[in-house]
């Protein structure tokens, strides 16, 4: 019996939700008096499946198959599946991202397990049952869920639980093959495109996010959210008006019907604060709010405001925040 | 083409979220319901694409009868039938059988539903049901077209960019935006929708693996500082050294 932690890589290194989840996965271990084991798929860097070593993770199992390197939901489960297996795995941990949901759902059915997404908690482990807490209401209540079979699968909500760095720890490196056909591939992609971002922050990543709407006029004046978010090492983001106009794509609308986002600092920008934004935002840890309208309902949910005209006051901070020594 | 759009039932996005006093459910007292805003991607998309290329488009719904008028709805945007479970839908694996179970009595080509819901965000239904099926599931997707009578194209989002995925019929997808255009009814969708078939079916026998035993809301935040606009730059500070999240 063991902790499976499945952690998902880009560009050769493990994202930093799944270091999240790989933390998150040792300590549940721990609680349960048993080891974690990580399964990695496709395309990582030797050096960093070893590092996880760091979160905690003992051994890790790699499925280095060169058609792994695009993701495809049924051969991503037959790994995951197999690993669990090897591992008599009673506990799955993800990272809540959209590949982390693809499969966590897929297991439940075919492992026979409990899944729990969007979780913020760790487990409570008390007279044998296992519950744990996750988000609800698109962030506006929480829910303390018991799962109730045998195998239970988690969804780490990102930036809620922090990555331990045990430096030095490494992790053992054991080669999987979950002897994968043609006919686990069928839906795999015919191409995959990333997006350009500026600094090479991710929304759904990012520790900081800088958001903007409608106060801003108009796409051309996007570059006062742009500059402040370099100067920030942040992501960028906006309301949903600004993406149903067009000035900004779909995949930066955050909000209710758009990504939610859980970041160290969220800046908005000329954003009224609908209950709809709110929803994707108010976990944040911290929200500053930007705009000229004093009676903004967002204000009401800041930890921060300056009231006035953003395009007065977003170069003072972009300077002040250049000003910073990094 | 037989497509099955499965829909939601859920507060209103504006709605303000309480609880019964013992924090175990939901407090429906005063709240509007709405088709869940993901599923009517979805919907839209699958009534586009009868009105391409043929074929009818069923709705399906896991709830009470309480989820009528907005069936009702779904069927007044221009779906031609609709099918009610009628179960207190209780977690997600129990959502995801009865769609199963409705699926595999009537082979349709396509089953579309939105990529979560916004009441409980779990993100699993549309895993679950391809699963249980034996067929692909793309998720999320915010593109779907047709290739030929047989194939579809999807574009899905990944965290940092997108994949195009061609998939054979039948298979399961999830919506988000910009995948269509949500309608509004007409009139006329109104009125022909009073005299579309809605059957209304019993669950088959199905586990929760799931349980929701207390609900709570965030801690209210503390209250906003206010900083001079004159010196905007003293935010900068403050969110280093009082916030310290710089």
């Amino acid at each position: 019996m063991s902790v499976l932690v499945f952690v998902e890589g880009l560009n050769g290194e493990i994202k930093k939700s799944s270091l999240e989840a790989a933390s998150y996965g040792s300590q549940v271990a721990q609680q349960l008096g048993t080891t974690a084991t990580a399964v990695a798929i496709g395309e990582v860097h030797e050096e960093a499946l070893a590092k996880l070593g760091e979160q905690g993770i003992g051994k890790v199992l790699y499925d280095a198959d060169e058609r792994l390197k695009q993701f495809v939901a049924d051969a991503y489960v037959k790994v995951i599946a197999k690993a669990a297996q090897q591992e008599s795995a009673k506990v799955l941990v993800f990272s809540n991202s959209n590949i982390g949901a693809a499969v966590g759902s897929k297991l439940a059915v075919r492992l026979n397990g409990s899944l729990a997404t969007n979780v913020t908690s760790l487990p409570k482990t008390d007279g044998g049952s296992f519950t744990v807490t996750r988000g609800v209401f698109s962030g506006k209540a929480f829910a303390d869920v018991a799962l109730t079979s045998d195998v239970k699968i988690i969804a780490v909500k990102k930036n809620t639980y922090e990555a331990a760095h045990n430096a030095g720890s490494t992790a053992t490196i054991e080669k999987l093959s979950a002897d994968l056909t043609d006919a686990d591939f069928a839906a795999a992609p015919k191409e995959t495109v990333m997006q350009e971002t500026d600094g090479g922050v991710l929304l759904p990543e990012a520790e900081i996010v800088v958001s903007g709407g409608r106060g801003l006029k108009g796409p051309e004046n996007w570059h006062l959210v742009e500059d402040l978010a370099k100067a920030l090492g942040a992501a960028t983001a906006c309301s949903k008006p600004v993406s149903d106009m067009d000035w900004r794509p779909h995949h930066e609308h955050v909000g209710q019907t758009g990504i939610t986002v859980s970041p160290n600092l969220y800046i908005a920008i000329g954003i009224s604060g609908a209950i709809q934004h709110l929803a994707g935002v108010n976990s944040s840890k911290v929200i500053v709010v930007i705009n000229k309208d004093p009676e903004a309902p967002f204000f009401k949910a800041a930890d921060y405001g300056i009231v006035g005209d953003a395009f007065e006051i977003v170069p003072k901070l972009i300077e002040a925040a250049k000003a910073l020594d990094k | 083409m037989k497509i099955l759009v499965c829909i939601s039932n859920v507060p209103d996005t504006t709605s303000k979220i309480n609880f019964t006093a013992d924090n175990k459910e939901f407090d429906k007292n005063g709240v509007q319901f709405v088709i869940n805003p993901w599923d009517e991607y979805a919907l839209t998309r699958a009534i586009e694409l009868k009105e391409a290329k043929g074929g009818t488009v069923t709705v399906l719904n896991v709830g009470e009868a309480d989820a009528e008028p907005n069936i009702r709805k779904a069927l007044a945007i221009g779906a031609d039938d609709a099918i009610r479970v009628n179960a207190k839908p209780t977690d997600a694996f129990f959502v995801a059988q009865q769609i199963a179970a409705v699926a595999k009595e009537n082979s349709y080509d396509m089953i579309l539903m939105g990529k979560e819901s916004i009441d409980f965000n779990g993100s699993q239904v549309h895993g679950m049901v391809g699963e249980l099926l034996g067929i692909p599931s793309v998720v999320p997707a915010f593109k779907l077209d047709m290739v030929d009578d047989s194939t579809a194209r999807l574009e899905r989002e990944i965290e940092g960019g997108k994949e195009v995925v061609e998939v054979k019929l039948p298979f399961v997808a999830s919506a988000q935006q910009p995948m269509s255009e949500p309608r509004i009814p007409n009139m006329r969708g109104i009125m022909t929708a009073r005299t579309k078939p809605l059957a209304v079916k019993e669950p088959v026998g199905a586990e929760a693996k799931a349980e929701y035993v207390n609900f709570s809301k965030p801690e209210k935040k503390s209250g906003v500082k206010m900083i001079d606009p004159e010196n905007a730059g003293e935010l900068i500070t403050l969110l280093r050294n009082e916030a310290k999240v710089l």
